[in-house]
């Protein structure tokens, strides 16, 4: 059982829901990142989403974009974001890290080192953007021999004869991604999640978490309510963008997590 | 030719879309459910004999193919050495090859019921070719293209403004051809019920490098009959050359004659300053190594962790960081060679070509025909080369002129 596992167990025997924060590694710079990081537990973080600059981040919108630039531009690398989880795991060492973002600066650093120095600074799991089912054997197999979770999106274009392909190899939660589009666009519908949710847990035993689109405490709780989950990123991202400081930023994170919380 | 299957080069890509390493479907889970849509519709397209006549229509009527092979008998006596013959792609409406797959792509959206089409251009001939042939169909275009682009390519901005596109100038990056690609992504993955993401080049998820290939091969099949009708039944070319930022025209020319042991096959980098440390070129296969981008593994300009960097050309449709995945199995398995070109050697090519011949070279083939200056005069008279002029210059004066010191202000 991996961190992420024994959250979602203790989650559910608590009857809570899940919230998720997403975080821009070295934005602005690694210092600022890491005392965030270092926040967000206490915040009521359930688990942490830990992004990995890349430049060209297809996936995403403007705000997560010009995050990865700053930390580019602050000198973030990859090894300093595995150095940042390693510092964060000496003052914490239950809450989930799932690293997240695009696959090219892990092929350049090679899988197995990769996947060797990530699960030893005590990564948990992974999300990489653009590695769908069909690209398996590139990291998600190996990852789950490392003994690290590899989460999966799942999206409203997943229809149901592909949905058991997606899930095949996916474990530690699913992420259902709640609109077509990039992150921090559109806000998402509960009203339209809700089914969907209900399609994706009818074929999976996993917790189904919901992001994009979500920025309000009152969205994280009526999202929350009809998944396992709620996901911020870009709005959290988007106070580190306005430069405010970090206990005003946790401030924020905490009611977003109060608000799934409430669910 | 290719009875031996085996060891033919002409097979690729594979079922999961790679040519060896290379290639395959790199996308988020929002767009995999499309490009296998996509690839089910090509594939049902290629053997379906009304799509190929319904092409053939078009490039007859509409692009004016065949395009002319013509024997540059001026510059081939200047450099004294192989006959260079030119496939005149540049005569294509619209001005470059780019239209060859544009035409193919926007009847196989059609026939998708597909309603919107979206459009990344760096140059601008890809994006004029696909707002030209949206016209033509009454389809509605959006072409990002990125804001350094909008700049130094002002004429082709007007003329899709002109055909009805709409153009939205890119910012993010550097505002280069890679980041309109990563915006016109970003909408495809906001857009997924009614749009087409028609591709400029061979690069992109699976099946699009094979697809665009597929289109743009019309280049080489053409070549074929036509140097038989001049030179005599079954005389191949002894080398092809053509000029490569994705690599789309060079895809075409080379890829009837993969299988033909004795062409040998000559792609062309943009060198930009020089392929060295300081990274001002484009030249991803001799100056950078494989990674994953926009779809596919491929080689890459790439920093040390795995961060992309911007290519540098004085040519905007060779300015990319990335090149098709078929040209990458290409130069590892050695059936293509892989050469660059400085800037520098691509000016004075053009020059070369407008004084000798008549005909006004993008920048782009400009850089092929460099490469034809280096190696014709070493060559016998009997080597017939044959170079890809894939684009004509006129969207290029401007450039040329600051280059060249002129003043263009009337």
């Amino acid at each position: 059982m991996t961190r992420i596992d024994q959250k979602f167990a203790s989650l559910k025997a608590e009857g809570k829901k899940a919230f998720v924060a997403y975080i821009m590694a070295g934005d602005p710079d690694l210092a600022t990142s890491l005392a965030l990081m270092k926040g967000l537990p206490a915040a009521g973080v359930d688990v942490i989403e830990l992004g990995m600059p890349f430049t060209d981040p297809m996936a995403d919108g403007p705000t997560i974009q010009l995050a990865g630039q700053r930390a580019l531009e602050g000198g973030q690398t990859l090894q300093k974001t595995l150095d940042m989880v390693a510092e964060f795991r000496k003052g914490d060492s239950t809450t989930p890290i799932v690293m997240m973002g695009y696959y090219n600066p892990i092929f350049s650093r090679g899988v197995d080192t990769f996947l060797k120095d990530a699960k030893a600074a005590g990564v948990d799991g992974l999300i990489v953007v653009d590695l769908p089912p069909e690209e398996d054997d590139e990291l998600c197999i190996p990852a789950q021999k490392a003994g690290l979770n590899f989460i999966r999106l799942a999206t409203p274009t997943t229809d149901d004869k592909r949905l058991p392909k997606v899930l095949q190899n996916t474990s530690g939660f699913v992420y259902y991604v709640s609109i077509t589009g990039i992150t921090g666009a559109a806000a998402a519908q509960a009203g339209d999640v809700g089914p969907e949710v209900a399609r994706i847990k009818a074929a999976t035993d996993l917790p189904v978490i919901v992001g994009f689109g979500i920025r309000t405490p009152e969205t994280a709780r009526a999202i929350a309510s009809v998944a396992d989950g709620a996901v911020v990123g870009s709005a959290i991202v988007k106070m580190v963008e306005e430069k405010r400081p970090v206990p005003e930023v946790l401030a924020f994170v905490k009611g977003l997590a109060d608000g799934a919380h409430s669910a | 030719m290719a009875e031996d299957l085996i060891n033919s080069f002409m097979t690729g890509p594979d079922e999961a879309g790679r040519f060896g390493q290379f290639g395959g479907r790199f996308v988020s889970e929002t767009l995999m459910p499309l490009i296998l849509d996509l690839e089910e519709r090509y594939e049902y397209a290629k053997t379906d004999p009304t799509f190929w006549a319904e092409m053939d229509d078009l490039w007859k009527h509409y692009v004016g193919r065949p395009s002319p092979l013509y024997h540059a008998a001026r510059l081939t006596a200047h450099l004294g050495g192989a006959k260079i013959y030119m496939k005149r792609d540049e005569l294509n409406h619209t001005g470059a090859h780019k239209i060859n797959n544009v035409l193919g792509q926007i009847i196989l959206a059609r026939r998708m019921g597909k309603t919107r089409i979206i459009a990344e251009t760096g140059a601008g001939q890809h994006g004029v070719a696909t707002a030209t042939v949206c016209a033509k169909f009454g389809l509605k275009c959006v072409v990002y293209m990125g804001a350094h682009d909008v700049e130094r390519q002002a004429p082709n901005v007007f003329r899709m403004r002109l055909l009805g596109a709409e153009v939205i100038p890119v910012t993010s990056g550097r505002g280069t051809l890679k980041d309109a690609m990563n915006d016109a992504l970003r909408d495809w993955v906001t857009n997924v019920r009614d749009t087409f993401y028609c591709i400029g080049t061979v690069a992109g998820p699976h099946p699009y490098p094979a697809m665009v290939r597929d289109f743009q091969s019309i280049i080489g099949k053409e070549v074929r009959w036509q140097l038989a009708e001049q030179e005599g039944e079954g005389r191949l070319p002894d080398t092809v050359i053509a000029a490569i930022g994705g690599g789309s025209n060079a895809m075409g020319l080379f890829y009837p004659f993969l299988d033909d042991p004795t062409v040998r096959i000559i792609g062309v980098e943009a060198g930009g300053k020089g392929v060295d440390e300081r990274m001002e070129h484009c030249a991803s296969l001799t100056g950078g190594r494989p990674g994953v981008l926009h779809g596919n593994r491929t080689y890459l300009l790439q920093d040390d962790d795995g961060q992309i960097l911007e290519g540098f050309s004085i040519s905007a449709g060779l300015d990319y960081p990335g090149i098709g995945p078929e040209h990458a199995w290409l130069h590892d398995s050695g059936r293509a060679e892989y050469v660059s070109i400085t800037d520098k050697e691509a000016l004075e090519a053009f020059q070369l070509s407008c004084k000798l011949e008549g005909i006004i070279p993008a920048l782009e083939p400009s850089h092929a025909l460099a490469h034809v200056m280096k190696i014709a005069p070493t060559l016998p008279r009997d080597h017939i080369i044959v170079m890809n002029m894939c684009g004509r210059g006129d969207k290029d004066i401007f450039t040329v002129a600051k280059h060249l010191g002129f003043d263009m202000k009337i």
